[in-house]
């Protein structure tokens, strides 16, 4: 079974050279820090920057330059900053290649839901409907079962939605599964991980074809 | 030379009143017009509605609005970081309506560049959509999301001159730049005011057409929301 960083190790393998990638709060966040160091990747962060570097030091910290986690951040050589139209306008218009990012829910059928639990404090949905309207290449990095115990990958969502039939493939601590045909296939099991117990934790209709291989990190 | 500038903020902010509807550039604490939103918090107007995308915190930022009820409502599309803001809503004191971030700036966008309204396909088959006009575009479903209507913009900017051109930083830039000319009066509050001719108009990011009222802004907290850093 691997942990939030072993989900985003695994994730990393997804990130591809000339990539320019979006990454959500939470568990994507750590995507960036196993990205190989031989490929050029490019980090937008929706409030206005390409090319996010790492975090400041204690002398770098600028109260002008934070990512859309309101964290302080650094920018790379060759970073470039614009606002928020444009910065949407290029998630809007497919200019980005990988958009990675939690949920509470995914459904077979590509639905995500990750905003909103009615009865609770709703905080906002903030950049996350757009980015999943758009996107074409979506990535969820989660959990496989929620804090009491109940699938997260589901048949249909049972929270409000943030999108449709957009997520392509899902990490959790368990599985990487793809979404195919409104349903969902498993391609690779966590290490130690048998195929019966992601059955067990899948409550949507999964799909096991063949032998199923463990993943590298 | 067409000349922008005001005295002081008290010029700056002549004419609100309450129930006005206001745009606040910024992203979190990030860029906010601090010394705009501390002047409409000592003239204590009310029953304001507000588009930001965020809703400040506790004690900075639209927070100070909040605190005072001076809000009716709040447009936004993340407001997590604000205790007082959630016990309003939940008592019911504010109204919220929550709009995705993109199109939160491209109803700003639409409002300043004279585009009534825009199809958008974030939101769609969501709870947000309810009641919206839907049409395919390339098979796709998207939802028609009206621009905004804005009595007054306060944005901030790095730097700015008499004439109201505006040069942003990092990424203060954000809701800013579109929220500049979305309303009917935009002012803008800058750190430093030039005289024209000291900005290279090849760098201005917000031609001074889009600002009626500039200022110096006295003081900058600059607040920082989340200080991560890294060793050196």
């Amino acid at each position: 079974m691997l942990d939030k960083k072993g989900i985003a190790q695994r994730i990393a393998k997804e990130v591809k050279d000339g990539y320019y990638v979006n990454l959500g709060i939470g568990i994507p966040t750590l995507v960036a820090n196993f990205v190989r160091d031989d490929i050029d990747v490019e980090f937008q962060s929706e409030n206005g920057i390409l090319g996010m570097g790492p975090f400041p030091t204690e002398d770098e910290v600028d109260a002008d330059l934070i990512n859309a986690g309101k964290q302080t951040i650094t920018a790379r050589p060759g970073a470039s900053f614009f606002d928020s139209a444009l910065s949407f306008g290029m998630i809007r218009g497919q200019h980005i290649d990988l958009t990675i990012l939690g949920a509470m829910e995914v459904a077979q059928d590509g639905n995500i839901a990750n905003w909103k639990i009615p009865g609770k404090m709703v905080k906002g949905m903030g950049g996350a409907m757009d980015l999943v309207g758009s996107a074409q290449n979506i990535i969820v990095a989660m959990m496989h079962t929620n804090k009491a115990g109940k699938s997260k990958l589901l048949s249909s969502c049972t929270l409000p939605l943030t999108g449709v039939k957009c997520v392509t493939k899902v990490v959790t601590n368990l599985a990487v599964i793809d979404i195919v045909d409104g349903k969902f296939k498993l391609l690779e099991r966590a290490p130690g991980v048998s195929v019966e117990e992601i059955k067990e934790a899948t409550e949507g209709e999964l799909i096991v074809d063949g032998d199923i291989p463990e993943m590298t990190l | 030379m067409i000349t922008k500038t005001v005295n002081n903020v008290t010029e700056a902010l002549e004419g609100v009143k309450d129930d006005m509807t206001f745009m606040f550039g910024g992203f979190g604490l990030s860029g906010i017009p601090e010394n705009s939103i501390n002047e409409l918090v000592k003239r204590n107007i009310k029953n304001l509605t507000c588009i930001s995308n965020n809703a400040g915190v506790d004690d900075f930022g639209l927070g100070l609005l909040l605190k005072k009820n001076q809000i009716k409502k709040m447009i936004s599309s993340y407001v997590g970081e604000n205790a007082e803001f959630e016990r309003q809503m939940l008592s019911g004191e504010l109204e919220v309506d929550l709009i995705p971030q993109g199109t939160l700036a491209e109803r700003c966008r639409a409002a300043q560049n004279g585009i009534p309204a825009f199809y958008t396909p974030a939101g769609y088959g969501t709870e947000v959509a309810e009641g919206k006009e839907v049409r395919d575009f390339d098979g796709k479903p998207h939802v028609l999301e009206e621009a905004f209507e804005a009595d007054f913009a306060f944005v901030k900017a790095w730097k700015g001159d008499t004439a109201g051109n505006l040069i942003f930083k990092g990424t203060a830039r954000n809701f800013n730049a579109v929220m500049s000319g979305a309303a009917k009066i935009t002012v803008a509050e800058v750190e430093e005011l030039v005289e024209p001719g000291e900005l290279d108009p090849n760098f201005v990011h917000i031609p001074g057409v889009f600002v009626q009222r500039i200022y110096q802004g006295e003081k900058y907290e600059k607040r920082i929301e989340k200080r991560t850093v890294r060793e050196s």
